[in-house]
């Protein structure tokens, strides 16, 4: 009965920078989504010319490291002349924003669902467990694919359309970590003290969940990102002359054999992008609650 | 078990409604079949006849009941672009991509289990490290692009795969590893991790006592329980692969269920996507449901209640 | 004069840790002839499972055990592989542990795992592996033993897996049973009907057992021979007369004082405890290790390591400097 038979969360605090130098993978992940986001901050400064400007007596130029190539276009040019860094620079804008606004709606949504499933149990959680398998059953690049194809593809319906898809992950963790929060003995008490429903689930219960919220929002956002440049790259997603990456490599692949740079460098950008922001996840959670590996 | 299984049939059942309707809706709500149906040259009358013809002006739900009613006797109706019996059209393309999502998935844990084991034997030592690195990469590679780079690497400079079709078994090997390659992971992480868990247990020091041989303790002991997890998890990967043959399919035209879908969607052809969602979330919903069967008789506290 | 089943010659066991070596065991001798019970007594983490893992070379991947020698039958098992190993263990050398609810492979049924063991080792399969499996079975007091056969482990209780345990080691005749903690997590009555079993066994098979436990009924009830371990050493060993008659060592003696005894200790008089706590075992230790608790303790105590010395009669020994003349007026 006694409460230090239970452990208590970690609670994201100071000394846990000194853990975190330790972990390689959050470093380096860390630093790369860092680079990412500074350089989508200051595209408008750093990008050497426009990314929409077509030149089409420059066009197919390769990169500087081909004989070819020339510093005026670093990475060279596209089919209709556009610089490739310019628009890789500002094609992070776009990937960046994709992921944090489809995780930040999918993560406003889950963590609504999951929390009030875990909290109040009984029927709204058996609703909110047959929510999670419907969706869960449903092929989700072919409804995004199909409603994209419908409404007309932009970068805000993407957003919108994987925001409203992608919050499942979100629901089971927030589900499983509130049930376990609600447990705890201090949950009582504020209970008992005759705490609001409200106040009790804002002190208490998100408090101790953010860890794993976070965690899930790096992995979604991940996600949100491949699925985006998936849908880019089949033409239905973001629509040009938008510098998405998926969108880039989808008007390169008739040249690839000849230009390969065109797919390999939106390629490589992607993947960067990708794995430091699941490293830095999996080092979030490796960090803070490394029994959810799995 | 048999109880168990009619309850897991049930909400099965409801899940499949539940997710026919959804979908439905989905289309209906987000565009004007009417439209859609007439083509780009209709003119509003055209429109409105069409309309009327086909009962796009009732209620939702009545339209929802009646298309219902027919999925249930198998007519998915009539796709507009291809002119032919929806349910016809799914059924000859399936075929090619259930082969595909079979040999991927086969893939996936040929690759994934093998490693996994050896990663859990070996805790942080090298192959663990290889394992893990390879799964972390394997998660962020972008399959379209990892796609196109084979096709460049193997079909064009080494000259050693086709590029496209279908008509050997050398066709299928680009595809099989596209999209089974991002299933590995998770499958490798579960072995490994249900390994570490049962190689500590009490019954694999009991084994070790008898004087059992290393190759027995570790694949008929434990691997056997480790085991019952990632085929829970295989058969949901399998169902995750009717989505990512969407992609695979386009990219190396293989004229299988997912080339359909990218057909019949960039020509506005509802009834084909909704035939085709349908079919693609029964699949994975019997998918889940036999998953959770072998999972329950795979452990024998479950089975023998 | 007969080899013994069981030679052990100064066995230690050490552990790197994070803050050093954890020296788990420290120079154990000890040995069982056929027909012998040897109980080693201890509390928990004395070291007593470690040494039995040793024995068997079943010690975790970061313990070192290091030995002067290892004698199973006469025959030295010290530097055998893992290979020869295998093939001792659930051969000639069995081992029975604590914890009959997972000791069992849930995956499997009880047959099965016998019969593994017969095919293993006799190279037996099929039906004569069926038919021996169910005549051990009927041996250890399963009534049904043919439906037990293909029954799962979580069919059987606590107390009927315990025997099936049993039964699986004794499956290919072993010269030498460790039971660890057998009856530690069984009913009390279960208790008394698996130790009676283990006799029987013991006698009919002429086996050497080694029990390990931390509950002195037990080692009454069973016992040939005692061990008394403390923070990995031995501190006393004898027959089962000789510790619970003339207990030596103050631990030993503690330990005695702790047992109410039925005509002897009067009503509401308090049992003995003794105070204080085991040593951490980390690093290098000079002394007694039992120098902090002991109410005898003078400074010779800590400053050199204590030797098992020979009491009046030469097949007790117990680490205490003292002498047994001084010891007996110890009340």
């Amino acid at each position: 009965m006694a409460s230090s038979s239970k452990s208590e969360p970690v609670k994201i605090a100071a000394p846990l920078w000194g853990r975190s130098l330790r972990h390689q993978g959050v470093v380096i992940g860390a630093l790369i989504v860092a680079m990412v986001v500074l350089i989508a901050l200051c595209a408008p400064l750093i990008a050497p010319h426009d990314p929409y400007y077509q030149d089409l007596l420059a066009r197919l130029k390769p990169p500087v490291w081909d004989d070819r190539g020339s510093w005026d276009h670093i990475l060279g040019t596209d089919h209709l002349g556009r610089d490739y860094l310019s628009r890789l620079i500002y094609g992070a804008r776009i990937s960046l924003l994709i992921g944090i606004g489809a995780a930040l709606i999918s993560g406003l949504i889950g963590t609504i669902m999951g929390v009030m499933a875990g909290y109040f149990g009984g029927r709204v959680d058996m609703v909110v467990t047959f929510l999670i398998t419907v969706r869960l059953s449903m092929p989700v690049v072919l409804v995004a694919l199909a409603v994209v194809a419908i409404v007309g593809g932009s970068l805000q319906v993407v957003i919108m359309v994987l925001g409203l898809l992608l919050w499942d992950r979100f629901a089971v963790v927030m589900r499983s970590s509130t049930l376990q929060i609600r447990s705890m003995d201090y949950v009582a008490a504020a209970q008992a003290v005759g705490c609001s429903t409200t106040r009790v689930l804002m002190t208490e219960i998100m408090p101790n969940v953010v860890n794993n919220l976070i965690v899930i929002a790096t992995l979604e956002m991940a996600h949100a990102i491949i699925l985006e440049a998936a849908l880019s790259f089949l033409g239905l997603g973001v629509q040009p002359p938008l510098p998405s990456w998926g969108l880039m490599v989808s008007e390169g692949k008739d040249m690839m054999l000849f230009e390969p740079w065109l797919i390999t460098i939106p390629g490589v950008a992607l993947f960067l992008l990708v794995l430091s922001i699941n490293l830095l996840g999996d080092g979030v959670r490796d960090i803070t609650a490394p029994e959810n590996r799995n | 078990m048999l109880y168990y299984s009619l309850k897991r049939f049930a909400l099965a059942l409801l899940v499949a409604l539940t997710v026919s309707l959804i979908s439905f809706s989905l289309l209906y709500i987000s565009s004007d079949p009417a439209i859609a149906m007439a083509g780009e040259t209709a003119t509003d009358a055209d429109i409105e006849a069409i309309r009327q013809l086909y009962g796009f002006d009732r209620p939702i739900l009545v339209q929802y009941f009646d298309w219902l009613q027919r999925a249930l006797a198998g007519d998915l109706g009539q796709s507009y672009y291809f002119r032919t019996n929806v349910s016809a059209l799914i059924a000859e393309r399936l075929p090619t991509t259930m082969t595909l999502g079979v040999t991927a998935i086969l893939f996936a844990i040929t690759l994934a289990v093998p490693l996994g084991v050896a990663a859990a034997i070996r805790p942080n030592s090298l192959i663990d490290r290889i394992a893990l690195f390879l799964s972390v990469m394997g998660q962020a590679l972008p399959s379209f692009w990892f796609a196109l780079m084979l096709i460049v690497l193997l079909s064009v400079n080494l000259r050693l795969l086709p590029t496209s079709g279908s008509d050997t078994w050398l066709h299928l090997v680009m595809p099989t590893v596209v999209l089974g390659y991002y299933a590995a992971p998770a499958i490798m992480r579960l072995t490994r991790t249900g390994m570490l868990e049962v190689l500590s247990t009490d019954y694999i020091r009991t084994a070790r006592a008898k004087g059992l041989r290393p190759p027995v303790v570790l694949f008929k002991h434990a691997l056997r329980n480790a085991i019952i997890p990632v085929v829970s998890l295989a058969a949901v990967q399998f169902g995750f692969m009717l989505g990512g043959s969407i992609v695979v399919e386009t990219i190396f035209a293989l004229h299988g269920a997912g080339f359909l879908a990218w057909e019949s969607i960039t020509r506005n052809d509802l009834p084909t996507v909704q035939g085709l969602i349908l079919v693609f979330s029964l699949f994975y919903i019997v998918l889940t449901f036999f998953a959770d069967l072998i999972n329950a008789w795979l452990d024998p506290r479950i089975r023998i209640n | 004069m007969t080899d013994h089943v069981l030679n052990v010659k100064n066995l230690s066991v050490d552990i790197p840790l994070a803050d050093g070596v954890l020296h788990a065991v420290d120079g154990i001798d000890i040995h069982v002839d056929r027909g012998e019970t040897l109980c080693i007594v201890g509390e928990s983490g004395c070291g007593k499972s470690l040494t039995s893992l040793a024995i068997m070379d079943l010690l975790p991947k970061k313990a070192i055990r290091t030995l002067a020698a290892l004698d199973l039958g006469g025959e030295s098992i010290l530097d055998y592989s893992e290979r020869q190993m295998s093939d001792i263990r659930g051969n000639r050398m069995g081992m029975i542990f604590q914890e009959p609810m997972t000791s069992l492979n849930p995956a499997f049924t009880i047959g099965n795992q016998m019969v593994e063991t017969l095919h293993r080792h006799r190279n037996i399969s099929g039906r004569a592996a069926h038919d021996l499996a169910k005549h051990m079975l009927e041996k250890v007091g399963i009534t049904a033993a043919a439906q037990r056969l293909n029954q799962y482990p979580h069919q059987l209780s606590g107390g009927l897996r315990q025997r099936v345990m049993i039964a699986m080691t004794l499956l290919c005749e072993p010269e030498l049973i460790i039971a660890d903690e057998p009856t530690t997590a069984l009913d009390v009555t279960i208790q008394a009907q698996i130790l009676l079993l283990l006799q029987e066994l013991q006698t009919e098979f002429d086996m050497g057992l080694i029990l390990i436990t931390h509950d002195l009924g037990v080692v009454a009830r069973i016992a040939t021979r005692v061990a008394v371990m403390y923070a990995g050493q031995i501190v006393e060993q004898g027959t089962v007369e000789q510790i619970f008659d003339n207990p030596m060592h103050p631990y030993t003696r503690g330990l005695m004082q702790c047992i109410p005894v039925p005509g002897k200790t009067r009503p509401g008089e308090p049992l003995g405890s003794i105070p204080g706590m085991v040593p951490s075992l980390i690093g290098r230790f000079t002394g007694c290790r039992f120098a902090d608790r002991c109410s005898l303790v003078t400074d010779a105590c800590r400053s050199d390591d204590i030797a098992l010395r020979d009491a009046t009669d030469a097949t007790q020994a117990y680490r205490c400097i003292l002498d047994p003349r001084a010891m007996a007026k110890v009340a």
